[in-house]
């Protein structure tokens, strides 16, 4: 129990996580920690197992080995005398419903207005009530810049404009950190900056947030922490001024060449 | 080239009228179809010589088909047709889903199960199905319901269970599931995955997932196929008529068995089965509409006008063009 109680402190907090699709190494021990209330972006070049280790955050992926913390619980195990158990479906939900996550191509439910996408998981997952969930659903679609829209379904929706109802409807959960897949990656350049600022108002009122991005400058503006993955790996990590700016390792060194 | 000479002059002062830089509108010629004005004047010619031969045979006896059209006996038979069609869809469709889920379930005893059910069903015809079912009793006289190898609560005689309605209901119904199954697994796999997976990181159990975020979009991929079930499953309901089930075939067969009158009295079932299914068709299309809520072609026009617009576009008007630019967006 002094183990969970020294995690605790953590938001989240890897231990030489380990995760393979058969015999494809993608993750070979990572070890992270992030503060509440910090912004930690992950970097590097694709198929460095960034995503995947975003996706092992909220139990969508299963780890191999490692232990991976969130604010202090194990995801998707309950330890007992040394032995992990795996929880059950209706438990895993549970811890998700305190995980916020965006996706790189939205995932708006698309038979629903942005509207009826935000309220949909506070009603039917948490069972709040009608009145409230609505009220919380056309204050955060204020806070995103789209009351306007609340009525729209995605399809009618521009690619800036669905991420935006996609964070507001991660919002409504009132997670206590948010995981963002390559939030912008699907966007058309000129989109960008709007989701980017969203993302921006979220970090400046404390949301403790972890990032996979190619977004350089969003990842120096906001950043506590950028950490660089390659081949599965942390290679290095520290504040953006020090990764982005004096890489010290000789990957990281080659990737920024190339996209800064 | 074509001469330009049949369209009208450009409307001069419009043009003088307006800015130095904009370019005068296209009146172009549009691409002519001769091809469908040869296919238009065959196939009316082709269908006034058959609507002739309708009026003119005698031997249509369009008397005898009107003084049957509306008679008891069919009547019954329609009543019949349309209580099997009805009940063997509903669960069809039921069977056809719970099947779809176990399918796609995780655990490999479901999954595997519900494959043999459709390898069973699917794999044989329905005729033998309906049959089997039939002389069902000569292999197993009694039927009981109990706990196996304990004891016995209800002991009943299969031939009193087995009547003609309950095997023509399990046969259409039990066959049909099968083919609903993999209808409703095809919408289920069409949905992107991403939706599931955003209920996921919300929360959403695995059953809230399938049943509010999955199922109502796999809706509109579902329903079209399941519309043209419903139309078979009508038709094949004349199937019935083996295990002498008075059904709408069965009934005429039945009258001109005696009077002879055979081709009038296909004449009238086959009205019959066309009006029926004409109603459905117009079902169909309100409920796709339904299902079509947030998707691309939600705003379309209605089926008549469609029809009207498809019959009498015979060339590409400016007009045409900017209706279709419109229902496209939105």
């Amino acid at each position: 129990m002094s183990e969970r109680q020294e995690v605790a402190e953590f938001a989240v907090k890897a231990e030489s996580v380990c995760k393979s699709y058969g015999n494809v190494e993608v993750l070979r021990g990572i070890d992270l920690v992030a503060m509440p209330g910090s912004v930690t972006c992950l970097v590097g070049p694709s198929g460095s197992g960034k995503t995947t280790f975003l996706r092992c955050m909220n139990h969508l992926e299963k780890i191999n080995s490692g232990r991976l913390y969130v604010h202090g619980e194990l995801v998707g195990y309950r330890e007992k005398n040394q032995r992990l158990y795996e929880m059950k479906d209706r438990a895993v939900c549970k811890q998700r419903t305190e995980i916020g996550m965006v996706f790189q191509s939205f995932n708006l439910f698309q038979h629903m207005t942005a509207l009826e996408n935000i309220v949909e998981a506070p009603q039917r997952v948490l069972g709040r009530p009608k009145a409230e969930t609505t009220a919380l659903a056309r204050e955060l679609l204020a806070r995103v810049g789209l009351s306007a829209k609340e009525a729209s379904y995605p399809r009618q929706l521009s690619g800036g404009q669905q991420q935006r109802v996609a964070i507001a409807r991660s919002l409504a959960m009132k997670p206590n950190l948010m995981l963002f897949d390559e939030p912008t990656s699907a966007l058309d350049p000129e989109l960008v900056g709007e989701v980017l600022e969203v993302m921006l108002d979220l970090a400046n009122s404390g949301m403790t947030m972890v990032v996979v991005t190619h977004e350089m400058g969003f990842a120096r503006q906001v950043a506590d922490t950028v950490v660089f993955m390659d081949g599965g790996v942390v290679v290095e990590s520290g504040s953006p001024s020090q990764v982005l700016d004096n890489p010290q390792h000789e990957r990281t060194q080659a990737f920024l060449s190339k996209v800064l | 080239m074509p001469e330009p000479t049949n369209e009208p002059p450009m409307p001069a002062p419009e043009n003088a009228r307006g800015p130095v830089s904009q370019p005068s509108r296209i009146h172009a010629v549009p691409v002519r179809h001769p091809g469908r004005w040869i296919a238009t004047v065959f196939l009316l010619a082709s269908g006034l010589v058959f609507v002739k031969s309708l009026t003119t045979n005698p031997r249509y006896k369009w008397g005898v088909v009107g003084d049957y059209l509306f008679s008891k006996p069919i009547l019954d038979g329609v009543r019949l047709t349309l209580l099997l069609t009805v009940v063997a869809q509903a669960l069809g469709i039921a069977i056809g889903v719970l099947l779809a889920v176990m399918r796609l379930s995780s655990n490999p005893v479901l999954s595997r199960g519900a494959w043999g059910f459709l390898w069973f069903f699917r794999g044989t015809p329905l005729l033998v199905q309906l049959i089997f079912w039939y002389n069902v009793s000569a292999l197993y006289p009694t039927v009981s319901i109990g706990i196996p190898f304990g004891p016995t609560f209800v002991r009943g005689n299969a031939n009193a269970i087995v009547t003609p309605f309950a095997v023509a209901i399990l046969g259409l119904a039990l066959n049909e599931g099968a083919y609903m199954a993999e209808i409703v697994r095809g919408g289920v796999v069409g949905v992107d995955r991403g939706q599931a997976e955003a209920a996921k990181a919300l929360g959403m159990t695995h059953m809230k997932t399938l049943r509010r975020i999955v199922l109502p979009q796999a809706m509109k991929l579902i329903v079209p196929p399941t519309g043209n079930q419903t139309i078979l499953m009508l038709k094949t309901t004349s199937l019935v008529s083996v295990v002498a089930l008075a059904d709408l075939l069965y009934s005429a067969q039945a009258i001109y068995a005696r009077n002879f009158q055979t081709m009038p009295l296909l004449v009238v079932v086959s009205l019959w089965y066309l009006s029926i299914t004409s109603v459905l068709t117009v079902g169909q299309h309100y409920l796709e509409k339904y299902f079509s809520k947030g998707s691309a072609n939600a705003g379309e026009t209605g089926l008549g006008v469609r029809l009207w617009r498809n019959l009498t576009t015979f060339r590409a008007t400016p007009e045409a063009g900017k209706r279709e630019a419109g229902t496209a967006n939105v």
